[in-house]
C-alpha cells in the first residue's frame, strides 16, 4: 500500500504524462537506467494501462556506463515490452572522447549533451520526459515541470513561462521542444520509498557489496573495467560500497555503506548527511555548472 | 529507524500530510533568508551543501563573514551575482509532524508572474514585511494575488524584528496596517508573527527576546495549518485528458478527478453535449476501483459509446457545471505586450483549448487600494475584471466554488507564451 503522500505524488506524475501523450505528436522518455528513471517508467506503465505507454524510451549511451547498468536496461526493455532506442554520438566515438583523457567536462558535453540533442533531432521528438527532481540541485529547483526549449534546445532560465495551477501550456512552434519532468516534486527519499512499495527493479549497484575501488581525490571510484588506468601509487582495494546516483563509471563516486536491501537504503536515507550529487564529479566544478550545462541542452 | 536509533523523518508524517506553501513579499524583506533558516534549523542542510554555501557566501554574500542563508535558495547564476531572486525555487523539508514543499518567490514587480506561478500551487502563504519598512505596495500586490489564486491561509511574518529592537509597538502597528487592507481579501485566516530570519527568532524556536508575543512560532504554525481544499466535498468533475483505446474492445477516459467523488453505477453527463451514460468501470493498473475521489488518476469506462474526447468535462447528472460562451473573470496579465480587448487568444480551461477574446475590460484594480479604475488595456502585471467570450461553449464552475474547474490561462496565439490567467 502506498502512503497518502506517495499516492498524491504518483497521481500528479501520471497526470503530467497523460498531458504529454495527449498533446504532443512525438514524445520520448529519456531512460538513464537509474532509480529515478525506474520510477518514471513504472508510472508510465500505470498511467496508460491497459494501453502501453505511447512513446519509446531513449538511452544516451556514452560507452562508459557500468556494465550492470547496460544489463539492467536490456532486461527492463524486454520485461516491460517497451521500445528502447539507444544513441551514441558517432563523432565523439570516432574522436575517442572519453571521461579519462578528455576530461569530464568535454566528455559530458560531447557524449551526453550533444548526443541528446542529436538524438532528439534525428527522431524529431517534440517532447522529452526526464527524471530530474527539484530537490537534486539548485538550478533544477528553479525549473518548470513543462520546461520550454527554443530552437537548438536552449533553456532560458531568466525567462521561463509562467506555470499556473496544473494548466500546463503545451503549445510550441516549429523546431521548439519541451522537456517534461514528472518527478519534479519528488525527493530522493520518496523515490526509494516508492521503489520499495511498488517493488520496482533497480540496478544492483545501488546495493552495498564488496567492490574494487580506487581512492582518487577523496572519492571512491569503482573500477568497472580495465579502461580506467591506475595512477602511480594507486591500487584497487575491496570496499563495501554502494551508489546513490549512477552515471559514467569513472565519474560516479560510491559511498561506503552496508545497506544491501531497499529497507536498509530507506533507513540510511533518514540519517543521510550529504546530498546524492556530492558523488558526481561533474557537479563539483563550480556552483553554476549544472545551470550552464542545462542552458546548453543537458537534461 | 536510522542506524543510531533515532528517526529523523518518519516515513509518513501522521495526520497532516504534505503542505505546499510560498514565501512572498517585497525585495529584500528576507524571503530567501527565512527559507534558508527553516532548512538550516531543521538540520536539512547537508554537509557538502554547507561547504558550497560557505564558498558562495564569501563570493557573493551580504552578511560579512557569516554564512548568507539566502544563497541556499537563489539557484541561478544571475541571481547570485545580482543578489536578487528572479524565479521561483522549490525547496523540500520535513519535520516529524509534516513534510513541506516551499516555493520561494521573487519580490520584484517585474517577476510577478513567477510569484503567481509559485502561489498557484500553494495552500498557504507566508507574506514577509521588513519591520523597518512596514506594508509596501508589493506586500499588497502579493496578498491580492494570493487571494485571487485561491489561497485561504496567510501568515504575516514581520521580519527583521531585531532591527527595530524587538518592539511590540512597531509589530502591532504593522499588523493593524495590514489588517486594514487585507480584511477585504477574504482569507480564512491571517496569523501575524514577529520573526528574525537572520537570527532565527520565532522561526523554529521561541524567542527569549520576544516574550511579549504569545502565538505560535512560524514552524509550529506551518505544522498545524489546515491544507485541506475541501475539493472532495465539491461536485464531481472529471476533465478527460486522454482517450484510452488499446484495442476495439476497450474504450476508457483517462484523467484525474478534479473534485468530488464518483461511484460505479453513477449517471454521468458530458457537460458540453449533455449526453449521458452510466459509469461501469473505474480502471487503474492496480485493479478496478468501486469509487474514486478528488486527486485520483484513473480511467473511466461508460456503459454507452458516447462521443467523448480530450477536453470534455464529465460530471454527475445531478450536479452539472455551467456551460457558457460568455463570462466575466479576473485576469492577471503576464505578457510584455498589453492585453487588448478584441484580440483573439487561446484559452486553456481544464484539458480544453479554445479560442477566446476579451470582449471588454470592465475595470483595472489598484493593488494598493483595491479601487476600480477605468482602463482600455492591461499592461504586464496588472489585474483587471474582464468579460470574455469563447468560440465554442465551455464547461466551468465559478472560481470561488472550484479552483480546479474555474481557472484558466490565456496563451498568445503567435508566440505561444502564457499571457494571462
Ligand atoms: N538583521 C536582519 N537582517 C535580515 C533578516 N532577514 C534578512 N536579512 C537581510 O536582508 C537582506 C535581504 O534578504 P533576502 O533573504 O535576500 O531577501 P529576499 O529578497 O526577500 O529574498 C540580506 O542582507 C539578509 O541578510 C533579519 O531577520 N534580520
Amino acid at each position: 500500500m502506498l502512503s497518502r503522500h506517495l499516492q498524491r505524488l504518483e497521481a500528479e506524475s501520471i497526470e503530467i504524462m497523460r498531458e504529454v501523450a495527449a498533446e504532443f505528436a512525438n514524445p520520448v522518455m529519456l531512460y538513464s537506467i537509474g532509480k529515478d528513471s525506474g520510477v518514471m517508467l513504472h508510472m508510465a506503465l500505470k498511467a496508460f494501462y491497459p494501453s502501453k505507454p505511447p512513446f519509446p524510451l531513449l538511452h544516451i549511451d556514452t560507452g562508459w556506463k557500468f556494465r550492470d547498468m547496460i544489463r539492467h536496461r536490456d532486461m527492463i526493455a524486454e520485461r516491460y515490452g517497451v521500445r528502447l532506442l539507444v544513441y551514441t554520438n558517432p563523432e565523439g566515438l570516432a574522436r575517442g572522447i572519453n571521461p579519462i583523457t578528455s576530461g569530464s567536462q568535454l566528455h559530458t558535453q560531447v557524449m551526453k549533451t550533444e548526443a541528446l540533442k542529436q538524438a532528439l533531432d534525428k527522431w524529431g521528438f517534440d517532447a522529452a520526459f526526464g527524471g530530474a527532481r527539484r530537490d537534486e540541485e539548485k538550478s533544477r529547483a528553479k525549473e518548470r515541470i513543462f520546461s520550454f526549449r527554443s530552437k537548438g534546445h536552449v533553456w532560458d532560465p531568466r525567462n521561463q513561462r509562467p506555470e499556473l495551477w496544473r494548466l500546463y501550456n503545451t503549445r510550441i512552434g516549429k523546431g521548439e521542444t519541451i522537456r517534461v519532468f514528472p518527478l519534479s516534486n519528488w525527493t530522493e527519499l520518496d523515490v526509494w520509498q516508492y521503489t520499495q512499495a511498488e517493488d520496482i527493479p533497480v540496478v544492483p549497484l545501488y546495493f552495498a557489496a564488496p567492490r574494487p575501488v580506487v581512492l582518487r581525490d577523496g572519492l571512491l571510484i569503482v573500477r568497472d573495467d580495465e579502461r580506467l588506468p591506475l595512477e602511480p601509487g594507486e591500487r584497487t582495494q575491496m570496499r563495501t560500497v554502494r551508489f546513490r546516483s549512477l552515471g559514467c563509471y569513472p565519474l560516479s563516486a560510491a559511498v561506503e555503506s552496508t545497506a544491501a536491501t531497499l529497507e536498509e537504503i530507506v533507513a540510511e536515507m533518514f540519517a543521510a548527511r550529504t546530498s546524492e550529487r556530492s558523488g558526481r564529479v561533474i557537479d563539483a566544478d563550480e556552483a553554476a555548472s549544472m545551470e550552464k550545462k542545462k542552458r546548453e541542452g543537458y537534461f | 529507524m536510522a542506524p543510531d536509533g533515532t528517526s529523523k523523518t518518519p516515513p509518513e508524517a501522521p495526520g497532516k500530510g504534505l503542505l505546499r506553501f510560498l514565501t512572498c513579499g517585497s525585495v529584500d524583506d528576507g524571503k530567501s533568508t527565512l527559507i534558508g533558516r527553516l532548512l538550516y534549523d531543521s538540520k536539512l542542510i547537508l554537509e557538502d551543501q554547507l561547504v558550497a554555501l560557505a564558498r558562495d557566501s564569501r563570493k557573493h554574500g551580504t552578511t560579512g563573514d557569516d554564512i548568507d542563508l539566502a544563497l541556499l535558495v537563489d539557484g541561478l547564476e544571475a541571481e547570485r551575482e545580482q543578489g536578487i531572486t528572479i524565479d521561483v525555487a522549490y525547496r523540500f523539508f520535513s519535520t516529524p509532524k509534516r513534510s513541506f514543499i516551499v516555493a520561494d518567490t521573487p519580490g520584484h514587480e517585474q517577476y510577478t508572474r513567477n510569484m503567481a506561478t509559485g502561489a498557484s500551487g500553494s495552500e498557504a502563504a507566508v507574506i514577509l514585511v521588513d519591520a523597518r519598512k512596514g506594508v509596501l505596495t508589493q506586500t499588497r500586490r502579493h496578498s491580492y494575488i494570493c487571494s485571487l489564486l485561491g489561497i485561504r491561509h496567510v501568515v504575516l511574518a514581520v521580519n527583521k524584528i531585531d532591527l527595530v529592537d524587538f518592539s511590540p509597538e512597531r509589530f502591532h502597528h504593522i499588523v493593524g496596517d495590514y489588517f486594514g487592507f487585507a480584511q477585504a481579501l477574504g482569507f480564512e485566516s491571517i496569523t501575524s508573527i514577529p520573526v528574525s530570519a537572520r537570527f532565527g527568532d520565532n522561526v523554529t524556536s521561541r524567542s527569549e527576546r520576544l516574550r511579549w508575543y504569545e502565538g505560535p512560532t512560524l514552524l509550529e504554525y506551518l505544522e498545524t495549518v489546515d491544507a485541506d481544499h475541501e475539493l472532495a466535498a465539491r461536485p464531481f468533475r472529471f476533465p478527460v485528458q486522454w482517450v484510452n483505446r488499446p484495442n476495439l474492445d476497450f474504450r476508457g477516459y483517462s484523467g484525474t478527478v478534479a473534485s468530488g467523488s464518483v461511484t460505479l453505477g453513477d449517471r454521468l453527463v458530458v457537460a458540453a453535449s449533455g449526453r449521458e451514460s452510466a459509469l461501469v468501470r473505474i480502471v487503474t493498473a492496480d485493479g478496478d476501483l468501486r469509487s474514486a475521489q478528488a486527486g485520483d488518476a484513473v480511467t473511466l469506462v461508460l456503459a454507452d459509446e458516447l462521443d467523448v474526447a480530450r477536453g470534455d468535462l464529465l460530471a454527475r447528472t445531478d450536479a452539472r457545471p455551467e456551460v457558457v460562451d460568455q463570462f466575466a473573470a479576473h485576469v492577471l496579465w503576464m505578457a510584455e505586450e498589453p492585453m487588448l480587448p478584441g484580440r483573439s487568444y487561446l484559452m486553456r480551461i481544464g484539458t480544453r483549448y479554445v479560442p477566446a477574446r476579451v470582449t471588454s475590460l470592465k475595470h483595472k484594480i489598484d493593488v494598493n487600494t483595491l479601487e476600480h479604475i477605468a482602463a482600455k488595456t492591461l499592461a504586464l502585471n496588472e489585474i483587471g475584471l474582464c468579460n470574455l467570450g469563447s468560440a465554442t461553449p465551455v464547461a466551468f464552475d465559478p472560481y470561488a466554488e472550484n479552483r480546479e474547474t474555474g481557472a484558466f490561462i490565456l496563451i498568445d496565439r503567435f508566440n505561444n507564451a502564457t499571457a494571462g490567467a
